[in-house]
C-alpha cells in the first residue's frame, strides 16, 4: 500500500498541471485565435462604445424599444451588503426566479403582468414567454409572437408605421436549425440597434 | 407536445446508438492498453508520467489496492480544491477581485467535485477566481471522471475475467482514460463550443453601457474549456451561476443539442465497453435497452407535463406552457429533455431552472436521482450501478427458478448479492434520512424559497441530488449555510464512495471465479425477457423506497394545483 503514495501524489500533481492549467490556457490561446470575437463575449460595439453582448439580455423600460422578458436576478443591496434586491439583468450574477407551479407570489406576479400587457395591447393573445422570468435572467431573445406583441406600443413611441416595423421583426427572426433544432426568437438587443438604424434614417 | 419536438428526442436518441459502437471499440483499446491512433503522439507523454511517478504499468492491483489507490487520489484532490479556494484572494488569475471562499463552502464544494456531484453551493462568477474554476474545477472535473471510468473498467474486468486475484492497475486507467478519451475530444469539443459563442478568455468582466444607458458588467471568463469537461465528464458543475441556462455557458440550439449529446456519449459507449470484454457485445445492448426503456418514459412524463403547463397558467389565458424558468431557445421540449438527461446520468448541469418545473416534470428528475442515477448514468458510476442492479434481478431470477444464479459466466452468490444490497440501502438511508432532518431543523426550513408540498420537494431533491452525485438542485433553497454545507458533504462522500467499495468488493470476488460456459439451464440475458425483469426489479426496489416520500412532495404539489390551491 505504501508504494502507491508516491504515484497518488506525483500522478496528482502531473494531471493537475495537464488539465488545470496547460489545457485551459492553450485553449485560451487558441480560441482567441481562431475566434477572437465569440472568445472575448461577442460585444457589440456602437460609436466606439460597448453596448453589450449579442448572447446577454439586456434591460429595456422605455416604451421605444422592444422590451426582453422579465429576469429575476438580483444584486446586493447599495444600503445593505448582506441583502439581495432585484437588478434585472445583472450579467454578474445569472440566475433565475425558482418560484414552483403552486406559488402564491408565482401567480401574482403573472397576474398583474398578464393585465398590463392586456391593458398595453388588448387585440392580441399575452405570449407566455413575455410574463415569465428566464432561468438565467439574461434570455437575449423572445418568441416572434412576443416581438410582434410590442409593435403597436413601439409604433406610437417611435410615431413610425406599424408594418414597418412588423417587416423589421420579421427580418430579426431566427427560425430552428435546420428547421428542426430550438425555437425561433428573435434576439431584442440585435433588434432595438436596427430599430434605432432605421429611425435614425 | 409537438411533432418536431418528438423529432428532436428521436434524433437525439438516434444518434446516442449510432456513436455507442464505435466509441465502444475505441475505448475497449484504450482500457486494454493496446494502440490507437493517438499512441504516436500520446503514448511518449503516458511513458513520462508513469516514469515521474514510479508506476509499473505492467503490475496490476488487487481490488483493495486499486480502491486504495482511488481513496488516495482523492484525498490529494480534495486539498488541491480546498487550498485554491482558501487561498484565491492571494493567487493569480482573480481579475474579478474575489475574496478567500468561506471555510464550509470550500469544504463543501471540495467534496463536491471530488465525487463528480458538483453541487452548486458556489455561485461561479460571484464567488470564485479564474485559477479556481480551472485548477481547482476543471482539473477535478477531468479527474473524478477518469476516476468514475475506471472504477467502471475494474468491475467490468471482475465480470470478464477468470480465476485472477488482480482488476487492473488503478494509475494506468486513470492515466490513460485522461489522456487518450477524454483530453482529445475536450480540446475539439472546447473549439467547437467558442464558434457558438461561448467565452474562453482570461480578460476580466466587460463593462457595458447599455442602450439606454444604464451600466452592466457582463462577467466572462475561460468558459469553455470547462463546459466541454463538464458535460463529457457528467460532471455538471456550471461556470455561472445559472449553469448551461446562461447564454455564454449554452449559447445557441447547436450548442445545447451537442451539450446533450456529451452528457449521454460515454456512458453509453461504456456498456458496449463492457459488452466487448465480456465476449458478446449484445449483453451490452440489453443494458443499454434496460436504460433506453427507463429514459424514454421519464422524458415522456417531463415533456408532456411542462407542455401543459400549469394551472394557475390556464387560469390567465397563458398557453405555450410552462415558460417559467426556461430559456426562449430552447423552449419547452430541449429544457425538458435536458432535465431528463442531465439527471438520469449524474450530470447535473441545467438549462432550465427545475425549481420552476410542473409538479409532475420535476418529479421525474428526482426519480431518475432516487433510482441511482443508472439510466446512462455518470460516466462509470452509471454502469457500475446498474450492474449492481443486474446482479439483484439475477439473483431474484434464480430463485424463481431454483438454480444458482450466474450473469456473464459468473456465479452470482451470497457475498455478491449482499454487496449490491449494501450499495442500494445506503443510498435511501442518507436522502431520506437527511431529508428528513432537513424538514424540522429550524435554519434548514427557513432556507426554503417556496411555501407548501414545494418546500419539501426543494429539500429531498437537494440531498437526493447529492447522494446521487448529480448536482443539479431546485436552485430555491438557501444552500450555502452550515448545516446544508456540512449535511450534503456526508451525503456526497457516501452516495459516492459507499457505492464504489461495494462494486469493487463484487469486481475482485468475481475476478477470482471460474468462467463457466453457459448451458441449457443459464437464463439468457441478452433477450426481452432479461431487459423486461432488471426494468421490473428496478422500478420495484426504487418504487418501494421512495414512493412515500414523492407522495408528500411532488404528488400532493399536483394534486394540489388541479385542485386551484396555491401556497
Amino acid at each position: 500500500m505504501l508504494r502507491e503514495i508516491r504515484p497518488a501524489i506525483v500522478l496528482l500533481l502531473v494531471l493537475t498541471a495537464i488539465t488545470g492549467l496547460a489545457y485551459p490556457l492553450a485553449m485560451t490561446a487558441i480560441a482567441g485565435a481562431i475566434f477572437p470575437a465569440q472568445a472575448q463575449g461577442s460585444l457589440i460595439e456602437r460609436g466606439g462604445k460597448v453596448v453589450g453582448s449579442a448572447l446577454i439580455g439586456q434591460e429595456f423600460k422605455d416604451d421605444k424599444y422592444f422590451h426582453g422578458r422579465p429576469s429575476a436576478t438580483l444584486a446586493p443591496d447599495p444600503n445593505d451588503s448582506t441583502k439581495m434586491v432585484p437588478a434585472p439583468y445583472n450579467a454578474a450574477n445569472s440566475g433565475g426566479s425558482n418560484l414552483g407551479p403552486t406559488s402564491k407570489a408565482l401567480a401574482d406576479r403573472l397576474k398583474e403582468d398578464v393585465d398590463k400587457l392586456k391593458a398595453e395591447n388588448p387585440n392580441a393573445v399575452v405570449p407566455v414567454d413575455l410574463v415569465t422570468t428566464s432561468a438565467s435572467g439574461l434570455d437575449p431573445d423572445i418568441s416572434p409572437e412576443a416581438a410582434q406583441f410590442q409593435v403597436p406600443r413601439v409604433a406610437k413611441a417611435r410615431n413610425m408605421p406599424e408594418h414597418t416595423l412588423k417587416q423589421l421583426v420579421a427580418s430579426a427572426t431566427q427560425g430552428r436549425l435546420l428547421g428542426l433544432l430550438g425555437e425561433p426568437r428573435v434576439n431584442v438587443l440585435a433588434l432595438n440597434l436596427a430599430l434605432d438604424r432605421v429611425a435614425a434614417k | 407536445m409537438t411533432v418536431i419536438g418528438w423529432f428532436q428526442i428521436i434524433l437525439f436518441c438516434a444518434i446516442i446508438i449510432a456513436l455507442t459502437r464505435p466509441l465502444g471499440w475505441y475505448m475497449t483499446r484504450v482500457f486494454n492498453g493496446e494502440r490507437t491512433f493517438l499512441s504516436p503522439v500520446l503514448r511518449p507523454i503516458e511513458a513520462g508520467i508513469y516514469w515521474l511517478s514510479g508506476v509499473d504499468e505492467k503490475r496490476e492491483q488487487h481490488w483493495l489496492t486499486y480502491t486504495v489507490a482511488m481513496l488516495l487520489f482523492h484525498v490529494g484532490g480534495f486539498l488541491v480544491i480546498y487550498g485554491v479556494m482558501r487561498l484565491q484572494a492571494i493567487l493569480p488569475f482573480n481579475p474579478a477581485g474575489q475574496s478567500a471562499a468561506a471555510e464550509d463552502l470550500s469544504f463543501n464544494t471540495a467534496i463536491s467535485f471530488i465525487t463528480n456531484t458538483n453541487w452548486q453551493n458556489y455561485g461561479g462568477e460571484s464567488t470564485l477566481s479564474y485559477l479556481v474554476q480551472m485548477l481547482g474545477l476543471t482539473h477535478q472535473n477531468f479527474l473524478s471522471a477518469a476516476t468514475g471510468i475506471a472504477l467502471a473498467v475494474a468491475l467490468i474486468r471482475g465480470f470478464s475475467r477468470a480465476s485472477m486475484r488482480t482488476v487492473g492497475n488503478f494509475w494506468v486507467d486513470v492515466t490513460r482514460c485522461t489522456l487518450y478519451v477524454l483530453l482529445p475530444i475536450c480540446v475539439v469539443y472546447c473549439l467547437f463550443l467558442v464558434s457558438q459563442g461561448m467565452p474562453q478568455t482570461l480578460g476580466g468582466y466587460v463593462e457595458a453601457t447599455t442602450l439606454e444607458g444604464a451600466k452592466q458588467t457582463i462577467a466572462v471568463g475561460p468558459v469553455a474549456s470547462q463546459v466541454a469537461i463538464k458535460m463529457l465528464g457528467t460532471n455538471g458543475g456550471g461556470f455561472f451561476n445559472a449553469n448551461a441556462a446562461h447564454p455564454f455557458e449554452n449559447p445557441t440550439a447547436l450548442s445545447n443539442f451537442v451539450q446533450m449529446l456529451s452528457i449521454f456519449t460515454l456512458g453509453a459507449a461504456l456498456t458496449n465497453v463492457f459488452g466487448r470484454m465480456v465476449g458478446n457485445q449484445r449483453q451490452g445492448w440489453a443494458i443499454l435497452s434496460v436504460m433506453g426503456v427507463l429514459f424514454v418514459a421519464g422524458v415522456a412524463v417531463t415533456y408532456w407535463a411542462e407542455a401543459s403547463g400549469t394551472s394557475t397558467m390556464h387560469t390567465l389565458g397563458l398557453t405555450g406552457g410552462n415558460m417559467e424558468g426556461k430559456e426562449v431557445r430552447f423552449g419547452i421540449v430541449a429544457s425538458s429533455l435536458f432535465a431528463v438527461i442531465t439527471t438520469a446520468a449524474s450530470c447535473g448541469a441545467v438549462n432550465a431552472m427545475h425549481d420552476s418545473f410542473t409538479a409532475l416534470g420535476g418529479m421525474i428528475p428526482l426519480i431518475n436521482m432516487q433510482l441511482g442515477e443508472i439510466i446512462i448514468g455518470g460516466v462509470g458510476a452509471g454502469l457500475y450501478g446498474m450492474l449492481l442492479f443486474v446482479v439483484l434481478a439475477i439473483f431474484v431470477a434464480g430463485l424463481m427458478v431454483g438454480r444458482t444464479p450466474e450473469y456473464v459466466g459468473k456465479k452470482i452468490e451470497a457475498r455478491e448479492v449482499k454487496m449490491a444490497m449494501l450499495a442500494i440501502l445506503v443510498l435511501p438511508l442518507m436522502y431520506l434520512g437527511w431529508t428528513a432532518v432537513g424538514v424540522v431543523y429550524p435554519t434548514a426550513v427557513a432556507s426554503m424559497a417556496n411555501a407548501g408540498p414545494h418546500g419539501f420537494s426543494e429539500v429531498l431533491y437537494a440531498f437526493t441530488s447529492q447522494t446521487a452525485n448529480n448536482g443539479s438542485a431546485f436552485a430555491g433553497l438557501t444552500g450555502n449555510i452550515p448545516f446544508y454545507n456540512l449535511t450534503g458533504a456526508s451525503a456526497m462522500f457516501v452516495g459516492r464512495f459507499f457505492m464504489i467499495i461495494p462494486a469493487m468488493a463484487i469486481a475482485g470476488s468475481l475476478a477470482a471465479k471460474k468462467s463457466i460456459p453457459p448451458s441449457a439451464g443459464t437464463f439468457p440475458t441478452t433477450g426481452g425477457l432479461f431487459v423486461g425483469l432488471v426494468v421490473g426489479v428496478i422500478l420495484i426496489i426504487g418504487g418501494l423506497t421512495f414512493f412515500p416520500a414523492l407522495a408528500l412532495g411532488p404528488i400532493v404539489e399536483h394534486l394540489a394545483m388541479n385542485a386551484g390551491q396555491i401556497f
